[in-house]
């Protein structure tokens, strides 16, 4: 009856949303998981314009857009992949696609969705206007007793050449399938990266693929441009002689910063950031920071570069420089800062704070506080300007 | 870091060594809320909201029931070294991780809002 009753209300608003004609460059959607909804927002206005409900379990969940920007895939902890029309604010699409997922990615031709999966561990495939199943990979290795088993995939990324590059968790590998004929993926393999790597980024320009690792120091790089060149360690050492701290939450590298030649990383078990030079990929410095780095991301023209962090320390966000590589400001958005996504050129920065169920916008010149908007245990906020972007 | 004194975690080991004690009293009303939501936020960012794994195993009935409770006791404290599985006894005590497992195996409750 509720269920009805929400349907109906649904329709009636798209049906009053409908008739103005308009575009979709600065429109959002940030994930609201405890209600298994996202919020449709537009950065312009500053406002929300309306929820679009019924997509699952939503803890955890990512989301990436069509190439035209209209639609969002969200992708959810239940194996539920949604296909949402930001426009008429209506589920386009939805199927589940897996036991538990963490998300995925469109390919350069903005034809394929691909969803990175931790339960049956592979990637699948899907037809982006339909979601119709086109390949199905499973992350299958020999583990060391001999045993075939499959492995949780991170770090998924849309590299060019409609090929997505990913790392394998529990192998300790990293995958390129190339899928320029949709039912026929080739996949190239490399072995013994390193030790758990636990999530992944391709740089803006889409030549390195980088997967950051757990259960070592470093991380593990490859030049897409050379892949004969195999996978290689950099920052192999970034912990040594010290005592690593516990890590009560994650980093995520994708979202990621690349700014004036340098790449900025969370380390791991560290309460700093670690600054690598792009060219070289040697490490030429570290931001001390509040705490264990969750999110480290550029603002769009790399002058700046903020970062939030795993809990406990996640009521803050600090804001590093990047002439002068240190922190100029401290921020407290709220309780329980999960998520950040730039305005499309950087002059706002929205984060979402999930236990004061706010989401804060900030200038990102002056650092004032420009609106606070209600939204149930906000996670993550994501911009159609991900549309544009190679990794996304 | 002052975060993690390591006379505390001394302690800590001497107490969990010590013959099994009777089981302390249950957490405050109000501290069991807070600890059913920090499980499932902060232990779910890894765990799953809904406790049916992540990156980290399910922590449902079904997959716990057959462990000792005691050892999964020690591993909310402790962590498991090598694995991300971090330790938590810098944010709550052995009575309330107790509880938190037996909570775990008779099924998890849901956060009250
Ligand atoms: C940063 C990720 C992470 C967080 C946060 C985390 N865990 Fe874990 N947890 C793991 C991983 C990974 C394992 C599996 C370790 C292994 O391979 O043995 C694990 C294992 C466990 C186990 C043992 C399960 C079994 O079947 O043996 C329990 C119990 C557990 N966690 C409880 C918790 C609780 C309670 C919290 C929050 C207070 C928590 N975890 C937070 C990653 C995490």
């Amino acid at each position: 009856m509720k269920s009805l009753l929400t349907v109906l209300a649904a329709l009636l608003l798209s049906a009053c949303a409908s008739p103005v004609l308009r575009g979709t460059g600065d429109l959002g959607i940030v994930i609201e998981r405890a209600t298994g909804s996202v919020a449709v927002v537009d950065s312009s206005a500053k406002s929300i314009l309306g929820r679009v409900e019924g997509l699952g379990d939503l803890s955890h969940a990512s989301a990436v857009y069509s190439r035209d920007g209209r639609y969002a895939y969200v992708f959810g902890r239940d194996g539920g992949l949604t296909k949402v029309d930001i426009l008429e604010r209506r589920i386009a699409k939805r199927i589940i696609q897996a036991g538990n997922s963490i998300g995925g990615a469109v390919s350069q031709d903005g034809r394929l969705v691909a969803a990175q999966n931790y339960q049956p561990g592979g990637v699948k495939v899907f037809d982006a206007e339909t979601l119709e199943l086109l390949a199905d990979i499973p992350a299958a290795f020999e583990a060391g007793n001999g045993v075939r088993q499959f492995s949780k995939v991170v770090g998924l990324a849309d590299v060019p050449g409609n090929k997505f590059a990913y790392a394998l968790f529990d192998a300790g590998e990293i995958w390129i399938a190339d899928l320029s004929q949709p039912r026929e993926p080739k996949v190239t393999k490399f072995r013994n990266i390193g030790n758990q790597p636990y999530d992944g980024l391709v740089t803006p320009n889409g030549r390195h693929y980088i997967a950051g690792l757990f259960g070592e120091d470093g991380l593990a790089l490859v030049d897409l441009w050379k892949p004969e060149q195999g996978a290689k360690k950099i920052l192999a050492n970034y912990g040594k002689g010290t005592e690593k701290l516990p890590v009560f939450k994650m980093p995520h590298l994708r979202g990621w910063a690349v700014a004036g030649g340098r790449a900025y990383l969370p380390a791991i078990g560290k309460h700093e950031v670690l600054v690598v030079d792009t060219t070289t990929w040697q490490e030429v410095g570290r931001i001390p920071v509040k705490g264990q780095p969750v999110f480290v991301m550029a603002r769009p023209d790399g002058r700046q570069v903020w970062v939030n962090f795993a809990f406990p320390d996640y009521g803050q966000v600090q804001v590093i420089d990047t002439l002068e590589q240190k922190v100029v400001q401290t921020l407290a958005p709220g309780k329980a800062v999960l998520h950040m996504e730039f305005t499309p050129r950087g002059e706002h920065v929205w984060i979402s704070a999930r236990d004061d169920n706010r989401v804060v916008v900030y200038d990102t010149a002056s650092f004032a506080r420009l609106a606070e908007l209600p939204v149930q245990n906000p996670s993550g906020i994501f911009f159609t300007s991900r549309a544009a972007r190679i990794g996304f | 870091m002052a975060r993690f004194p390591d006379r505390a975690l001394a302690a800590l080991f001497l107490c969990l060594l010590a013959p099994a004690a009777a089981s302390a009293a249950d957490p405050s009303p109000e501290r069991m809320r807070e600890l059913v939501r920090m499980v499932r936020q902060d232990c779910g960012s890894c765990h799953g909201l809904t406790l049916k794994g992540g990156l980290g195993p399910p922590l449902l009935p079904e997959t716990l029931r057959e462990k000792p409770a005691e050892s999964l006791r020690y591993t909310v404290l402790l962590g498991r070294p090598g694995t991300p599985m971090p330790p938590w006894n810098a944010f709550m005590n052995e009575a309330e991780a107790d509880w938190i497992v037996r909570q775990l195996i008779q099924g998890f409750p849901e956060e009250t809002r």
